[in-house]
């Protein structure tokens, strides 16, 4: 989708404004954030590409106006009502009310590190041949879907080489609506950075995404 | 707001702060529900607080300059590298290491969310999650290097890396000068996130100033 989130290249944000000695957590609540968004992650109820699709969802102006674990809640809000574990009254009154929907599993504190060493691997095997080899010309489609994507707008409709033929990958723009992983090939795309923003921009600045198969044709 | 506080005041959190109170609504339905449990959460915060950093990085990127066997490793398979150092898991299940030359200099973004490389570095800073960075970094990038204090040489190319797939990248900097008789923990002390990002550059061997990784009392303590 069209959405917030999608931000290479828009202007007007002001300076990045990098902090010394950053720490890890600004506030307590933080903290619980994370932990709160990992653990219920964990249940298995659904996948990453719909959670970062319910990040992007949220409004453009509370995405522009929200700290980052402030729109994972939001999102996380959104996916517990969804999927049938948290209803809008229960947050309202800050306490359960309905049994709701029971998890396949739930994260025990004594799992958590082997669960978090493990991760969960998005590679899957494809049976076709990869349709592009490394130093092949393509062009990204000039595609604006509704769901979501990972193709951005800036990159869309452009023409560049392929630096590298990784692994098949789970495809997120059907997996995020629960339509099945359909793993594609992802290729490293690198783009000239005039392809990208035009005459004006630096002439020593290469940009690459990660594509999947489909985002790509034959230039 | 009207959430009830009085039956989990446990986590010290600020009452003030609508949406602390907001979060704390939600783990306590959570938790009466059983769908998660606090000390899972306790689990995760303290993995990322103080287990997983950006120190895994610099460990991974001393060991490259160290050893030219495994800087070559490192640049052929980084998952299976990486892993051997025991750096494994979320946010690092597909890993590249990308390595700046004379010529070229790497930046990591992730434009779409907030793609990080969490096995080796850790939890993204809130800067590299915010929108001046990720819209800046893939049209403007010396412009967002030079507010880090980074200028680097016209002709030097930029690469940036914007991570819209599962792949997540680290930047291996180049070895500072005169380092030539560091051990890999001397090594280690040098790097710095941002020069992980590429955001940076790593100190200068007797200059541990602003991002050192390691305070001067404290061995790095290298994984074997």
């Amino acid at each position: 989708m069209n959405g917030p989130h999608d931000l290479g290249g828009q202007m007007g944000f002001g300076p990045v404004a990098p902090e010394l000695d950053e720490p890890v957590f600004h506030a307590e609540w933080e903290r619980r954030a994370l932990g709160v968004t990992i653990a219920t992650g964990a249940m298995g109820a659904w996948t990453l590409d719909e959670s970062r699709h319910a990040r992007e969802s949220l409004h453009p102006a509370i995405y522009y106006s929200a700290s980052y674990y402030e729109i994972w809640i939001r999102a996380l809000e959104v996916l517990l009502e969804r999927h049938g574990f948290v209803a809008d009254d229960e947050r309202e009154a800050g306490h359960r009310i309905w049994p709701g929907v029971k998890p396949i599993r739930v994260l025990a504190a004594s799992d958590v590190t082997a669960v978090l060493a493990r991760g969960a691997r998005c590679d899957r095997a494809v049976t076709t041949e990869p349709k592009f080899k490394a130093g092949d010309k393509v062009r990204t489609i000039n595609e604006h879907p509704e769901g979501h994507t990972r193709l951005p707008r800036y990159a869309r409709g452009k023409i560049g080489v392929i630096a590298a033929v990784r692994e098949g990958f789970v495809f997120p723009d059907s997996n995020a609506h629960g339509k099945g992983e359909n793993p594609q090939h992802v290729y490293t795309v690198c783009f000239d950075g005039r392809e990208l923003w035009g005459q004006a921009a630096d002439p020593a600045l290469t940009v690459s995404i990660d594509a999947w198969e489909s985002y790509l044709e034959p230039a | 707001m009207t959430h009830d506080h009085h039956s989990h005041d446990h986590h010290h959190d600020n009452d003030l702060d609508p949406f602390a109170a907001r979060v704390k609504a939600l783990e306590t339905i959570l938790t009466e529900k059983g769908l998660i449990d606090p000390a899972a959460v306790d689990a995760i915060v303290e993995t990322y607080e103080h287990k997983v950093g950006p120190r895994n990085g610099a460990r991974v990127v001393a060991k490259a300059w160290s050893d030219p066997e495994f800087a070559s490793w490192l640049a052929r398979d980084a998952t299976a590298a990486i892993a051997s150092l025991g750096y494994t898991g979320r946010q690092g299940e597909h890993m590249q290491a990308v390595f700046n030359t004379e010529g070229t200099h790497n930046l990591i973004v992730c434009t779409l969310c907030s793609c990080y490389p969490w096995a080796v570095l850790g939890v993204p800073p809130v800067w590299y999650k915010a929108p001046p960075y990720r819209s800046q970094a893939v049209i403007n990038p010396r412009g967002v290097l030079a507010e880090f204090g980074l200028v680097l040489p016209e002709e030097t190319r930029i690469r940036v890396w914007d991570s819209t797939a599962e792949l997540r990248y680290m930047v291996v900097p180049m070895r500072p000068v005169e380092t030539e008789d560091l051990s890999e923990e001397e090594l280690a002390r040098l790097v710095t996130r941002d020069s992980m990002i590429g955001t940076g550059l790593p100190l200068r061997p007797g200059s541990l100033g602003p991002g050192a990784l390691w305070p001067a009392s404290e061995e790095p303590g290298l994984a074997t």
